[in-house]
């Protein structure tokens, strides 16, 4: 299992052709309280850079990328039941749905680990 | 493509290092860096709701009109009934364009004097500017108009609000009730202390020097009882009392009546008039104004943001003027200018969120009741 990060504070775990995107913890703390999660339904198609999910903090609606392309096999409703799952742990249970990927190649520019806590702390 | 003007740093409040030490993420409104949160909005709404949260607004213009005929000029551009005013009594009041539209919404204090004639004003941080410039380009040269840019404004509101006060300030809570005002001194310093806010909870607003702001914030949050709270939790709060935002809504196209702020429009002044846009505000009155300003409770839990449109059927019949979760309910809500034939509280209606049509039910405000304490109530 391979876990990426995107500059837009996404994260992918690749299993096979199988991954799972999420938000980072970064992106859920700089949202704030998350009050309300629409994730896409089961064998919708996603194409990567495009509308995928929405979030809403007290403050302000977000849209979520998928970082992917690929057709969606899951979708966790938990967090649409209870959105403060994403705040309290946004990089494990609060994850948002998984896709079958369409081109594993997309997942090369992406960054490690490492690299994406590095990309953070340079936001300041 | 046009060329940019530079973009201005955000001004800095007297208590920006404070913000920063206690953790606040800073965000620009109004021209100010000002902190949106500290622990988190929800977590700072409901601390507001049930203890003492104190909030930094000095960011709002704090003016004072003094001089002989005083009262005259400024009733020539609010609707108040300023002769009524006592001397440490305040009124919430709009400053009003020539068809009656809003310019702003401010609160205005009677100042005790020595025989003349002064009152302070407390008006929004965005407008502050233009409302300055109104008041110079009106009032007569006898009026002096004073901007007060080196006093603080900090709020403190909750349930908790008036012992945390004591225990900084002694007795100011057993002089003073809703909507009244009064001078007083703390460490030399002297302070304006009102007891108002803006978040439909018991509470206090105090003016002092900005040199001591950090002083008294200090003070009040060493109570436990007292942590400070963002311009988030403020919005979320304002939003549950059914108190509005000027800009949002209220603009220079409402105006009082159909913002159903006519209680701003004082009996004498409705008959004798002399205020901006009294024949058309009479006019409203009278006929009723085509749409109101109404509160709308949301089902679901997606929020419904402004300029979200408000519809019946397939019509549209209104727009969403501000709107968002409300902590202390657990839905969201909002607030929406709707054809006053669908304003009655019950009415079903639909708001459109990116596509979807939310069920929406015209509801009484304040979403949440107010909680002030009046003079003379036990």
């Amino acid at each position: 299992m391979t876990r990426y990060f995107t500059q837009e504070h996404e994260w992918i775990e690749v299993e096979g052709s199988l991954a799972t995107v999420g938000i980072t913890d970064h992106a859920q703390s700089q949202l704030g309280d998350i009050v309300f999660v629409e994730v896409p339904a089961v064998g919708t198609e996603l194409a990567k850079g495009k509308e995928a999910a929405v979030v809403e903090s007290v403050k302000a609606a977000s849209d979520v990328y998928s970082p992917v392309s690929g057709t969606v096999s899951e979708a966790n409703n938990a967090i649409e039941e209870d959105p403060a799952l994403v705040n309290s742990a946004a990089e494990g249970e609060g994850w948002f749905f998984k896709v079958e990927l369409a081109d594993p190649g997309e997942l090369e520019d992406m960054m490690g680990e490492e690299e994406y806590r590095a990309f953070v702390a340079d936001l300041g | 493509m046009a060329e940019q003007p530079p973009a201005e740093s955000p001004v800095k409040l007297p208590l920006d290092s404070w913000h920063i030490a206690l953790g606040a993420r800073m965000v620009p409104f109004a021209g100010y860096s000002m902190p949106i949160q500290y622990e988190g909005i929800m977590a700072e709404h409901e601390w507001t709701r049930s203890h003492a949260g104190l909030f930094d607004v000095s960011h709002m213009g704090q003016v004072t009109i003094a001089g002989e005929g005083a009262r005259e000029a400024l009733e020539s551009l609010i609707p108040a009934d300023l002769a009524a005013l006592a001397p440490g009594r305040m009124r919430y009041s709009l400053l009003l364009a020539e068809d009656g539209g809003i310019l702003d919404d401010l609160i205005v204090t009677a100042l005790p004097t020595d025989g003349g004639e002064a009152f302070g004003l407390v008006v929004n941080g965005a407008m502050k500017g233009e409302d300055i410039a109104h008041l110079r380009a009106c009032l007569p040269q006898a009026v002096a108009i004073t901007y007060h840019r080196n006093l603080a404004l900090l709020a403190l509101q909750g349930p908790e609000a008036a012992a945390v006060l004591d225990d900084v300030l002694p007795g100011i809570d057993a002089q003073i009730g809703f909507m009244q005002s009064v001078r007083t001194e703390w460490q030399g310093a002297p302070l304006q202390v009102a007891r108002s806010g803006y978040t439909g909870e018991d509470g206090f607003e105090i003016s002092l020097p900005a040199t001591m702001a950090e002083a008294l914030a200090d003070a009040l949050v060493a109570d436990e009882r007292a942590r400070p709270v963002g311009l988030g939790a403020r919005d979320s709060l304002r939003l549950e009392a059914g108190l509005p935002l000027y800009g949002h809504d209220l603009t220079t196209r409402t105006d009082p009546v159909s913002a159903g702020l006519a209680f701003a429009i004082s009996k004498r002044r409705r008959a004798e008039g002399g205020f901006p846009g009294h024949a058309r505000i009479m006019r409203l009155l009278e006929e009723g104004p085509p749409a109101l300003r109404v509160g709308l409770a949301l089902e679901g839990r997606m929020p419904a943001r402004e300029g979200s449109p408000v519809l019946n059927s397939d019509t549209i019949v209104g727009q969403v003027t501000s709107g968002g979760f409300a902590p202390s309910l657990g839905h969201p809500i909002a607030m929406a200018y709707v054809d006053a034939a669908l304003a009655a509280p019950g009415t079903a209606l639909e708001v459109e969120v990116r596509g979807r049509r939310l069920p929406a039910r015209v509801t009484p405000m304040p979403f949440v009741p107010h909680n002030y304490h009046r003079a003379g109530a036990a």
